[in-house]
């Protein structure tokens, strides 16, 4: 599938035929919700947490340049070397110097959002570098070469059925739909991979300011392997990843694990300092870390919208998104889906690209309840779609429409003239409007020319008399 | 006691029987109800779909035309929430800033009203029939507002009141959306339906009118068994008014 977020009309519509992939989504994304709120009902300070979070990454947002800088410092003075990158392409250049510079043939990636942001998987196999992904969820996605469809769960609009058929067709081994056969199987065909890899390729879900760390949370070990087996250790990462220190990191390592899996726990946290090698004999002997502005700063200097930048891309959103649980991520045709990725899309691909995205909403709030670290997502949605209709990318007939109806509105006798009558029109014909979308498959309201007004009055005087 | 009314568009044109009913049950328990003449749409329309600077002039009458009130009573959560909480995203002019300070303070929806302010949980009446109740997102979670319509609900004698799964997932309306996206907020609403079905109840009630638009336009186009109707009606109805 082509990635384009001007096509979500289309996707959408295609989605919602398809019942296979509806049921996938809406059961998984159930799931998701049930082990979400029962953890939550565990914890009788989640709440507190939440704001908590959300002030840390007030105050980092607030002042990420002096973080940014405190990070660099860090990272020089532990041998670990920072990139920085304007763009995709810039990024793509940087990982290629250092993969051409160490000689590099294989690279084994853990998961990671930002990478795919940046197009690298398809980047440095076009340069002839071996790219493997070694999360599950990813490596099935890639097998598929299809993108995630979810943040946290790469392959949650696949069953289990399917993920049996593509290893029996992609790897040539036997059918199986057992989980922890297929776990068995993945992990066999990865291990050797692992161990011949040149280059490992990570994301970050930390980064800590103060000890110039890179912190990766994760469940099933291969990004342990990722990081700590190959030679070289890149590590990709947004500028929006920092943490003043390690004192606000155990706040969001309780949030995330609860709002991603319905986890209390993650099973492993790595964090990453400085290359081992040196010091231990193992380990990598370079560590990289990039970081990735590519549009971010421009969001940052919007005292509103920086909020969206606050994500830590946990996945409630979607989860809790009766959209996205009908539609699955694929439908949004872009890299991050669902409630925060249509924040995104108009702010990372402008406007024009993004002028439906804000819109694929019902404004309904349950994001903004689940998300961890209180984004306001719907305050958001609603700021950027005013930012499409100031920049002129709404239908004319629209902009007219409104204009003329805020015209009469200003006017209480022509409002009610105007209100009047489409309820005469509706007695003589029973569908005078035109609302094809909606009355396909819902009746239309009665208009009552009447009205309130009247009838008020009426009682009042009714009362009096 | 004495509010003022403030009726939203669909409650005025589509829907008048439940701010009727609103303005009956307010009245059984001892409050007056004023309508303030020339009052039109509060601009939630245009605003949740992105126009702003076309609808200031609409915010700024109706903050002139209700902040002196001693009470702003809508049958309408997201109207409400227009008024309380989406009006500080709109330029208005500084000289009305405090007034809709204080118009943010003194605005309610009708069953927010009744049990928050005026403290009334238990009407009296009786409505032998189950029920369901769907909570409107904005009513829900921007307000807050859940418990006390059910409160109101749980007290009226003989009703069998049973709650739907996710009785808090939207309904697929979302104002403009139901058809920009028709096909979706179709299938939304087709959901939310199937579970007001298999609650088995004869009566999905509701606190906002544009919800209950979309529900019972969904239900009766399917002939399924529920139908809709406001709390107001359902309260008024209770009381045989
Ligand atoms: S917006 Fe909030 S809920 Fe959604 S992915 Fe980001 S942190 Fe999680």
């Amino acid at each position: 599938m082509e990635l384009s977020a001007l096509k979500t009309k289309v996707y959408i519509k295609e989605a919602l035929k398809d019942e296979r992939l509806r049921d996938a989504v809406d059961k998984a994304t159930q799931t998701a919700i049930k082990k979400r709120a029962d953890k939550v009902q565990q914890i009788p300070y989640w709440e507190e947490l939440r704001h908590k979070a959300h002030a840390v990454k007030r105050q980092v947002m607030e002042n990420l340049d002096t973080y940014l800088e405190t990070f660099e410092q860090r990272c020089q003075d532990n041998g670990v070397v920072v990139h920085w990158a304007e763009d995709a392409q810039e990024a793509q250049q940087i990982i290629r110097k250092i993969a051409r510079a160490n000689n590099v043939k294989t690279v084994v990636k853990s998961k990671s959002l930002t990478t795919e942001e940046i197009h690298l998987n398809k980047f440095l196999i076009e340069n002839d570098i071996e790219t493997l992904e070694t999360d599950l969820g990813e490596y099935i996605v890639q097998l598929l070469d299809e993108i995630p469809s979810h943040l946290t769960a790469p392959a949650l609009h696949l069953t289990r059925k399917d993920v049996g058929r593509v290893f029996h067709e992609k790897l040539g081994v036997y059918y199986t739909e057992e989980p922890t056969e297929l776990l068995t199987i993945a992990r066999q065909k990865l291990r050797e991979k692992f161990l011949a890899a040149d280059m490992g390729i990570s994301g970050a879900n930390f980064a800590i300011a103060e000890s110039g760390s890179v912190v990766i949370v994760e469940n099933e070990a291969n990004a342990r392997l990722t990081v700590g087996l190959p030679r070289v250790h890149v590590a990709v990462l947004g500028i929006e990843k920092l943490l003043p220190s390690f004192r606000e990191l155990p706040v969001s390592l309780k949030l995330l694990p609860v709002s991603a899996t319905g986890q209390k726990q993650t099973v492993y946290v790595n964090i990453i300092s400085s290359p081992l090698r040196q010091l231990t004999g193992e380990g990598p002997e370079q560590v990289h870390v990039v970081l990735l502005d590519n549009g971010r700063s421009k969001i940052l200097a919007d005292p509103q919208l920086r909020e969206t930048l606050f994500c830590i891309r946990c996945g409630a959103c979607l989860n809790a998104c009766p959209i996205y649980q009908q539609v699955g991520g694929h439908a949004y045709g872009w890299v991050y889906m669902g409630p925060i990725g249509i924040t995104l899309i108009p702010q990372f691909l402008g406007d024009m690209e993004g002028r439906y995205a804000p819109y694929v909403s019902s404004l309904c709030g349950a994001c903004y309840h689940a998300c961890p670290v209180r984004i306001n997502i719907p305050h958001h949605l609603l700021k950027l779609r005013n930012e499409i209709v100031e920049s002129g990318h709404t239908m004319k007939v629209e902009k007219i429409g409104i204009k003329m109806w805020a015209f009469l509105a200003k006017h209480p006798r022509l409002y009610r003239f105007a209100t009047w009558f489409p309820g005469k029109l509706q007695k003589l014909h029973p569908k005078p409007f035109p609302a094809p979308g909606y009355t396909k498959e819902r009746a239309l309201g009665t208009f009552d020319s009447k009205g309130f007004r009247k009838r008020f009055y009426e009682m009042q005087k009714g009362k009096k008399s | 006691m004495k509010v003022a009314l403030f009726i939203p568009c669909l409650s005025e044109h589509l829907y008048p029987e439940s701010a009727i009913a609103m303005v009956n049950v307010l009245q059984h328990v001892g409050i007056e109800s004023e309508y303030v003449e020339n009052q039109t749409c509060c601009g939630q329309p245009a605003f949740n779909s992105g126009y702003r600077k076309e609808i200031i002039p609409l915010a700024e009458r109706f903050i002139d035309m209700f902040h002196d009130k001693e009470y702003v009573v809508a049958p309408s959560g997201s109207c409400v929430t227009m008024v309380r909480k989406f009006y500080y995203d709109l330029d208005i002019r500084d000289k009305l800033k405090p007034a809709l300070d204080e118009l943010a303070g003194k605005i309610f929806e009708f069953t927010e009203f009744l049990v928050d302010v005026a403290k009334v949980e238990d009407l009296g009446g009786s409505f032998p029939h189950r029920v369901t109740y769907h909570d409107s997102c904005h009513l829900n979670r921007e307000l807050g507002v859940n418990e006390q319509p059910r409160r109101l609900i749980r007290n009226i004698k003989d009703i069998d009141f049973v709650e739907m799964e996710q009785p808090d997932i939207c309904c697929g309306f979302g104002g403009t959306f139901s058809y920009k996206f028709a096909d979706l907020s179709t299938s939304m609403a087709a959901r939310k339906c199937q579970y007001i079905e298999n609650s088995g109840a004869e009566f999905c009630i509701g606190a906002d009118s544009s919800c209950l638009m979309n529900i019972e336009g969904y239900l009766r186009k399917h002939n399924m068994r529920a139908k809709t109707m406001h709390i107001a009606e359902l309260l008024a109805k209770s009381l045989r008014m």
